[in-house]
């Protein structure tokens, strides 16, 4: 059902919602973007209507709600461990596009299915989550490649929703939303969600056919252009919708005492020693080879495991990469060499 | 709901030295019926951090678990300094290990390369402990010298069972060791002199040890699909979430750390 609504009326809404949900959209922090003078827009829980940034896309991923950048896992008391407790345990509700849901999507793969058991931080608050789908601009913004991903539209979400000049328009899909518009003055309009038809960035995802292909990928000339441009600064993986990794790192609050906690912090298979072992031995030294692992996981390793690429073509490696680098021009490289690969295979 | 990452306390039992830097954690360890050879656990110390370090022994009917620990990084450097009595906490067991009915009545060769003989001495002792389960067993172990041996005692004891050889990088060739790496004494092994062409080969080492170990057996001719070998990696969770352990499709700690050469040949990370 789809109704249109004032902003006065959005206004009360997302207030009679906040009373039972804890609301998390893209949040605009003036001056405190990576440059002089820019802001930032990343995920922050909301309290009013006024504090979405809908007009623009969001710096960071949707992804930080459900597995923080920084969190802590437990506390330890003279050897002793405590499970952390979130504070407000009340359900999610998260203004969130396309892009950001199916990337959740991914998420699901790695805490909830694979290997034989679920993250229990991850699941706790990902079985309380409901999506609002935010409509996004005809063809999305310079970056974007979600129709190439194929990951324009989402199907997981409880209301769509559409800003416009006056007000919103709201497409009621899970019908337990319905009382929140109930006491307000909204007029029925025809309103569904239009997803993005068409990116200004076009991405052809690369078919590889076999593993040998695979083996030939990991030796192409192509990667050693990064080992000059890439810094291995990681933002690209930061502000990835879709990269889950994390460390865990022990911190012991003072010197004197037997008392800390053991934190999840964000990884970055960009940064040096992602991979290092104790004892010295590390595997992928150069920056190339990094962003070939990269590359691979999120155009075809996650895909073999999972049936779906892990990328969702939200483009935001590409608004982040202080070298320029990117990401979607060197999908496109892989594929075209793959082309040749394969056709050197066929020909014998 | 269960928390996986919460680490069990378990008491140690025994500390022994082996090396300058390593010793052999015994740990109480209730459900030890549960482990399997090769796999490993997540030792997890307060303060210090997360590591995995493949379990070197267990008894099912004593219940407990042995770790070789070698003290190289920050959570082992903390382990060095715990006592017997004190708790060691840890989760696991976790990992595909070595599954003993691959080998069943079958002519077995054990390549183990420094702290990677550690993955392979519970299937080794099971084996002398009920030697009917394979054919015939051949070991061969490298070590850098003869201070960094490992196992010296069960070595010995291996002899008396199996034919078992050991070789040095560097030093003087005594009591019967030979001085060179395991590549240039694997085609001297009795099993590989008319190898049956379902000869089993488990090797563990380092990875370039495990490479041309790899490449020498199988020119010695034994088959990719009878070639075992044991990967290590970093590892934050040892549950398939961190990432860290991953090459392609494959996550080390959930399909390894113990593969069959025919996939492992095409992990190159």
């Amino acid at each position: 059902m789809g109704y249109k609504l004032d902003w006065n009326d959005f206004r009360i809404f997302l207030k009679n919602l906040s009373s039972d949900f804890q609301v998390y959209a893209p949040k605009r922090f003036p001056q405190q973007g990576r440059y002089s003078d820019t802001d930032c827009i990343r995920y922050a829980k909301i309290a009013s209507a006024d504090e979405i940034e809908y007009a623009q896309k969001s710096t960071y991923p949707a992804k930080e709600v459900l597995q923080p950048i920084n969190e802590t896992v437990m506390y330890f008391v003279e050897g002793k461990y405590i499970e952390a407790k979130e504070a407000d345990e009340r359900p999610y509700f998260i203004f969130a596009r396309a892009c950001d849901i199916n990337a959740i999507a991914r998420f699901d793969d790695i805490y909830l299915k694979n290997g034989h058991f679920a993250d229990p931080l991850y699941q706790k608050r990902r079985q309380k989550v409901h999506f609002a789908l935010m409509q996004c601009p005809e063809k999305g913004w310079d970056s974007c490649f979600c129709v190439s991903m194929g990951t324009n539209s989402a199907d997981e979400y409880g209301i769509g929703i559409a800003f416009c000049e006056d007000g919103v328009k709201i497409d009621v899909k899970d019908t337990a939303f319905e009382k929140y518009l109930a006491p307000l003055k909204a007029s029925p309009a025809d309103f569904s969600v239009k997803p993005v038809s068409e990116n200004i960035v076009k991405v052809e995802v690369p078919e590889i056919s076999s593993k040998e292909i695979q083996q030939k990928i990991k030796s192409l000339d192509m990667w050693h252009e990064y080992d000059k441009r890439c810094l291995e600064c990681g933002s690209c993986t930061l502000a990835c919708s879709t990269c889950t990794c994390f460390t865990t790192v022990d911190i012991t609050y003072t010197p004197e005492t037997n008392a800390g906690e053991r934190r999840r912090i964000a990884a970055s298979c960009h940064i040096d020693g992602f991979s290092d072992m104790a004892g010295g031995h590390s595997f992928r030294p150069t920056a190339g080879e990094r962003m070939r692992y990269k590359v691979m996981h999120k155009v075809h390793d996650h895909k073999v495991r999972f049936g779906h690429n892990m990328c969702v073509g939200c483009g935001r490696c590409d608004d982040h990469c202080p070298a320029y680098i990117s990401f979607s021009t060197a999908v496109n490289k892989l594929a075209k060499e793959v082309k040749r690969l394969e056709g050197e295979r066929e020909n014998g | 709901m269960d928390n996986i990452f919460m680490p069990e306390p378990h008491k140690i039992l025994q500390i022994k030295k082996l090396t300058a830097i390593e010793c052999l954690f015994r740990v109480e360890f209730e459900k030890a019926g549960e482990i399997n050879f090769g796999q490993f656990f997540q030792i997890s110390l307060p303060q210090a951090g997360e590591c995995p370090i493949s379990i070197s022994d267990f008894s099912k009917e004593e219940k407990w678990a042995e770790f070789l620990i070698r003290k190289v990084g920050t959570v082992t450097d903390k382990i060095f300094a715990l006592k017997v009595g004190d708790i060691l906490p840890m989760r696991g067991p976790y990992g595909h290990g070595f599954e003993l009915s691959a080998y069943a009545q079958k002519d077995l060769i054990i390549a183990a390369g420094g702290s990677g003989v550690a993955p392979v001495r519970s299937l080794i002792n099971h084996i002398e402990k009920n030697k009917s389960c394979v054919k015939n067993l051949n070991l061969i172990f490298g070590f850098r010298d003869n201070d960094s041996i490992l196992f010296e005692e069960d070595i010995k004891r291996w002899q008396t069972s199996f034919d078992v050889t050991v070789t040095l990088d560097k030093g003087s060739g005594k009591e019967g060791k030979k001085i060179g790496l395991v590549t240039d004494y694997a085609a001297e092994l009795p099993l590989v002199q008319k190898p049956v062409p379902d000869l089993q080969v488990i090797i563990v080492g380092p990875p370039v040890m495990m490479k041309f170990t790899a490449q020498k057996f199988l020119a010695l001719g034994a088959k990719e699909e009878n070639i075992w070998v044991s990967f290590e990696r970093k590892m934050s969770c040892a549950v398939g979430k961190c990432g860290h352990c991953r090459i392609d499709e494959t996550y080390v700690c959930l399909e390894g750390p113990v593969f069959n050469y025919v996939k492992a040949k095409q992990l190159i990370d």
